[in-house]
């Protein structure tokens, strides 16, 4: 066994790991907050997500053709894009939850996840179908930015791209500004409490409804981002690319915890890294026998591990009624 | 007795008129209505059997003769009722929503591809394709390795509750299409992406024709699936899987034995996919994991949404719903769409030509499932033919609320 190549790409592969950690996390924000508020698993957040990566191709592209994108200072762009996804999305989610979960949230808990896979597979041909009639075409490629593609060196195995320093730093300030939102505003101790009593939050005087929507606009809204952020490290993405980064974002919030806000984020890392080690070393310690393709079983099978061993979670938020 | 009649006439009527226009689509839903409307309308039980009896057995092949396309539509929706009889076990009566149940369909196909087919040469050297006439064996073979699977899946998820039971069954068939796709390394088990071909077909008797050897054989499986169905639904275990579906807690105090319902409701469903996947794969003579995604899981899960959980009748109609749609009404739009479209008709000053290449409007299946799951959730959970059970019970729901809202 190649003992050097095992170690050489070591840096590269933990950058990449990092990297879709963080992507994992952010759209696994969108699973736990509504889990933790409604116990109830949002199934279409995977096409919320992706929703939010297609507003960002349709606004870069409009860009670029009015050329506008070489003219514009890309941080600009950027923060548009970022906050016209993030937008879109939180609406989206704010809407779905309005029109296909709200006439459900009495009846057996069955009932509203099936209507969510509905909605998950509405919004993928919804995309689609827009997408063929205003551009022809429903795979589509994000325009590059020159900057984004300027590469740091910093070792000998090792460069980083602006892209995927954009991702990162973009995933922490989010990540950041949620936590604060949730814990230290009042906002935050609406939900919180909604979360820990729905009879006893209204009692207190807090509109559950109003919550609970804005529960969904923040979790949309941070699933758009993700999606834009998706839509510039990954570039390629078509209606039905999120559906898989979606279940994989939600074993991670399991994984952490589900319902758990820092839970989620360790959960996409670990996840994350995971994933990433899979796929180089899976194929190099097994003489070819087996690919990166198993990557995905990896991720499942962590799914289902975790959900038997330890299925509060690492980070272990006490899911109520688990049978 | 005007029913009786009216019932003769209308199958009678859209015989005639599918002998007259064998092309059209409108009058083969048309000849699927009268049957349905047999069903459905009060007549006596004698007249109602011998009617379907006669339009399945004897019409539908004619019918065949005229326009094969229909016979394949029709032994299809067989298939698929088989599917959502079996899928019915597991979501309608034990009340665990299964979202990778195609994998159950796939592990029938891939047992009876492998033998079936030259390929079984690479593995075990050779002395295959085994005799067309073991495809009889294989119906029970792939039977119980179905069942098998199911078990083997039921084991460690039986703890789960409902919803992450969902996500995990999920998981579950996207790992066998993934193992589908990728095991053509280091063995060469399912030949990956590119598929197993060509797969041998069974003997048939009196020199059938494949197309209605395929349909009869299909016919006959699936009045098996629902005669068991039915001596299943008020068995002491049918019994037991609706107590569970209702109240986990509650039956086991009464003594059901939860493990043991569970998994034998995961064996059953997989059971009836499993001989299921064995004639698609002969049927088809080339299968590969493409046939077996996601997509398919939830187009069955709507099949048994649609009819209504826990209802037989509900299965089957489901099941011919949304084949038609999929295959003939999706289609037939498309097509049609592309004819007014060469013909360069114009819609309120927008000429259709103009339409983009890339849409096409048969590759929406997606949006028929959702809209389906959605609206039936919404407004009829209970389905089209709700089983009597159920429909008592999604009545008194709003009067027992889980959660207070102001």
């Amino acid at each position: 066994m190649d003992y050097a190549l095992l170690i050489g790409i070591f840096p590269q592969v933990l950058l990449d790991g990092i990297l879709l950690g963080f992507m994992y996390a952010l759209i696994a924000l969108g699973y736990t907050m509504v889990y933790g508020v409604l116990e109830f698993i949002n199934f279409a957040h995977s096409e919320i997500f992706i929703f939010g990566a297609f507003v960002g191709v349709e606004i870069l592209l409009s860009l670029q053709s009015a050329g506008w994108l070489a003219r514009l200072p890309w941080v600009v762009v950027l923060i548009l894009v970022i906050l016209a996804g993030m937008l879109a999305s939180g609406l989206l989610a704010v809407t779905v939850e309005r029109v296909a979960y709200r006439p459900l949230r009495t009846a057996p808990r069955l009932i509203p996840l099936i209507s969510a896979i509905g909605v998950s597979f509405f919004l993928q041909d919804v995309i689609r179908l827009f997408e063929s009639m205003w551009r022809n075409a429903f795979n589509l490629v994000y325009p590059t930015m020159d900057v984004m593609n300027i590469r740091f060196e910093l070792t000998s195995t090792l460069d980083v791209s602006v892209r995927s320093l954009v991702v990162i730093v973009a995933a922490l300030l989010m990540l950041w500004s949620l936590h604060v939102l949730v814990n230290r505003t009042k906002i935050g101790t609406a939900i919180r409490a909604v979360a820990e009593d729905q009879a006893a939050a209204s009692l207190m005087g807090i509109n559950v409804n109003r919550i609970i929507s804005l529960t969904f606009l923040i979790g949309g809204a941070m699933g758009g981002a993700a999606g834009v952020l998706f839509g510039i490290q990954y570039s390629l993405i078509n209606p039905y690319t999120g559906f898989i980064p979606g279940l994989k974002a939600f074993t991670a919030a399991v994984l952490g915890g589900i319902g758990n806000i820092p839970g989620a984020m360790l959960g996409g890392l670990v996840l994350g890294l995971l994933e990433a080690f899979a796929a180089s070393y899976m194929s190099l310690l097994t003489g070819g026998a087996f690919g990166a393709e198993y990557k995905d079983i990896f991720a499942f099978s962590v799914l289902i591990l975790i959900l038997i061993f330890r299925p509060k979670g690492l980070l272990g938020e006490v899911v109520r009624g688990r049978a | 007795m005007i029913r009786a009649v009216a019932a003769v006439a209308a199958v009678a009527l859209s015989v005639t008129l599918v002998d007259l226009f064998p092309r059209s689509i409108l009058v083969f839903l048309a000849f699927q209505l009268s049957l349905l409307y047999v069903y459905v309308t009060r007549i006596p039980a004698w007249l109602r059997t011998g009617l379907l009896g006669v339009a399945l057995l004897v019409l539908m092949p004619l019918i065949g003769f005229r326009n094969g396309y229909y016979l394949e539509v029709a032994t299809q929706v067989g298939i698929f009722a088989a599917l959502a009889l079996g899928l019915n076990i597991v979501v309608g009566l034990a009340g665990l929503l299964d979202l990778g149940y195609v994998a159950f369909f796939a592990v029938g196909a891939y047992s009876w591809a492998i033998v079936g087919s030259p390929h079984a040469n690479l593995i075990f050297g050779g002395g295959f394709p085994l005799a067309p006439g073991w495809f009889y064996v294989f119906l029970f073979v792939g039977l119980a390795v179905a069942a098998i699977t199911g078990v083997l899946l039921g084991l460690p998820v039986m703890r789960l509750r409902g919803d992450y039971l969902a996500i995990v069954t999920l998981g579950f068939g996207e790992v066998i299409r993934v193992l589908a796709n990728n095991l053509d390394k280091p063995i060469n088990l399912t030949n990956g992406p590119k598929g197993i071909t060509p797969i041998g077909r069974p003997p048939l008797p009196f020199g059938i024709p494949y197309s209605e050897g395929f349909y009869f054989l299909v016919l006959l499986i699936v009045a098996v699936v629902i005669l068991v169905n039915r001596r299943l639904e008020d068995s002491h275990i049918g019994r037991a899987w609706e107590a569970m579906r209702e109240d986990e807690l509650a039956a086991q105090a009464m003594g059901v034995p939860l493990v043991r319902a569970k998994l034998l409701a995961f064996a059953c469903g997989a059971s009836f996919a499993g001989v299921m996947g064995v004639v698609f794969s002969a049927k088809q003579i080339f299968i590969n994991p493409e046939s077996f995604t996601f997509l398919e899981s939830i187009g069955v899960l709507a099949m048994v949404i649609l009819g209504g959980m826990g209802s037989i009748p509900g299965a089957v109609v489901g099941a011919t719903v949304v084949t038609v749609l999929n295959l003939q009404v999706l289609k037939g739009f498309s097509l049609w769409l592309n004819e007014l479209k060469n013909a360069g008709v114009t819609v309120l000053g927008y000429s259709l030509a103009d339409l983009p290449t890339q849409l096409e409007p048969a590759k929406y299946e997606r949006m028929v499932f959702g809209i389906i799951l959605v609206l039936m959730m919404i407004f009829r959970p209970q389905g089209i033919f709700p089983a009597r059970r159920r429909q008592r019970e999604l009545a008194h729901t709003d009067k027992v609320p889980t959660a207070v809202v102001p």
